[in-house]
């Protein structure tokens, strides 16, 4: 069981900024993320992308963004558990909340914030008949033991960089592979689109542009595909079907927490806190609601603050509350590093 | 002196509302769906990174051309039609004004 003061639900910037807030209150945290980085959106969407609207950054790669909060609460020992989850969370009779994760991970904390943004990323479906019904039984959206497929008929359908590597890495350990694409041209690393040019100039792999998977065939699993190329209709034999679209949020399994939601979102009250209605459950960020809200990073960041606040004063309800400015007592780290202003020389002048 | 131009748009159930929209803010359609809290998730920020604000264009209004980015993910979304557009890369200017339009199904 992983112990913490507050366990925080996605790895965003809200989140991950919600570490240096609680660690200037000595409050030490933890976070779980469904991805396999920190980063949420910023690391999954856009990482290349300038955002203009973080005070004092005139322009920001989000990929930047995160690896600049990543440095700053790194005094303050964040606990990861990452591409994980939170599925469940009860309460237990010393007034701990225990979340649980999709693999089973426990852990334990006085006080939660969800800092999930949109939700738990997820991978993107085709509306495809029947999809549900072959899922694990030919369709795979995610790769995982990569080997089984040697010597395999295996179909791909995409036209970003997950596409374009598993092209290149399943035909390399021998599956016979096919790559379907809706037009010619690729979304993705340009040594990658070179490699896959190269393949199917060789004719290792087979190429079909512009061309869309229209059905899926097969009694108890999949064993064919129907494919419109560019208006012609085809039967492809394939043993395996990777639609590989990207991912896209979904609120997942907090929906039934017993939250308030509205809109997609959890409700707040920030009139005080982001405190939900649960209390001593928070959610900050993109993921909840309140009149006025603005799904902004900046704003995520002033409600991460303000929640550390009413954190601490729920954990020490006993202590006086605490403002503490950086300019005065600089930081000092869980792992006992301390940052802080060159203390001005004072000499006369004789 | 700036204006305010009208956008007509069915949402998922058939309902059509009627939008005002100024042209002087440098606005694109998912941000005024969002301003009115309509089902528009704008996922990426208007990036033509995701296509959470996909649209059918039901009227002839001559658009701005799709961009690059845009025709790569619309390449990569789903119930895609040849009048699809991402609402992110729709700037409300004057020429579109009375703009016929409706949500795409999400995904």
């Amino acid at each position: 069981m992983i112990k913490t003061d507050i366990l925080i639900i996605g790895a965003g910037p809200t989140g991950l900024f919600a570490v240096f807030e609680a660690g200037l209150l000595k409050l030490k945290c933890h976070l779980i993320d469904s991805l396999h980085m920190p980063g949420g959106q910023c690391a999954e969407i856009y990482p290349k992308k300038p955002i203009y609207d973080i005070p004092s950054h005139p322009e920001i790669l989000a990929g930047d963004l995160v690896k600049n909060l990543e440095q700053q609460i790194a005094p303050f020992q964040p606990g990861y558990t990452l591409g994980e989850s939170a599925v469940s969370i009860e309460k237990s009779a010393d007034n701990q909340f225990i979340v649980t994760t999709d693999k089973g991970t426990q852990h334990q904390a006085p006080v939660v914030a969800i800092a999930g943004g949109l939700g738990t990323f997820e991978p993107r479906k085709p509306p495809l008949a029947r999809l549900d019904f072959f899922e694990n039984k030919g369709v795979r959206y995610i790769i995982k033991d990569p080997e089984v497929y040697a010597g395999k008929k295996v179909v791909i359908a995409g036209g970003g960089d997950s596409a374009l590597d598993w092209t290149i890495f399943l035909e390399k350990i021998g599956a016979t592979v096919t790559l379907i694409h809706r037009r010619n041209e690729f979304r993705g690393a340009l040594d990658s689109v070179e490699k896959v040019q190269e393949l199917k100039n060789k004719g290792s792999i087979q190429l079909i542009t512009p061309a869309e998977v229209t059905a899926l065939e097969g009694d108890t699993k999949l064993v064919s595909l129907r494919v419109n190329n560019d208006g012609e209709e085809m039967t492809l034999d394939c043993d395996h079907f990777f639609p590989l679209f990207g991912l896209t949020p979904k609120l997942g399994p907090i929906a039934n927490w017993g939250l308030e939601i509205e809109k997609n979102a959890i409700k707040v009250d920030n009139a005080l806190d982001y405190q939900t209605n649960i209390p001593g459950i928070y959610a900050i960020g993109d993921v909840n609601t309140y009149p006025g809200k603005l799904k902004l990073i900046l704003c995520g960041f002033h409600e991460a603050t303000l929640m550390c606040q009413s954190a601490f004063k729920r954990i020490y309800p006993e202590k006086r509350n605490v403002l503490k400015y950086t300019t005065v007592s600089g930081i000092s780290g869980f792992d006992g590093s301390l940052k802080q202003a060159v203390k001005s020389t004072i000499k006369a002048i004789e | 002196m700036s204006q305010d131009i009208t956008i007509h748009l069915t949402d998922r159930d058939g309902e059509v509302h009627k939008l005002i929209a100024p042209i002087d803010m440098q606005m694109n359609l998912m941000e005024i769906c969002k301003t009115y809290e309509l089902p528009v998730e704008g996922t990426c920020g208007g990036m033509a990174m995701c296509a959470s604000c996909q649209c059918y264009i039901e009227s002839d209004h001559l658009l701005t051309e799709r961009s690059e980015d845009e025709e790569a993910m619309l390449s990569e979304a789903f119930f895609v039609r040849d009048n699809s557009r991402l609402g992110c890369q729709i700037q409300m200017t004057e020429a579109i004004d009375g703009l016929k339009v409706r949500l795409a199904p999400s995904e």
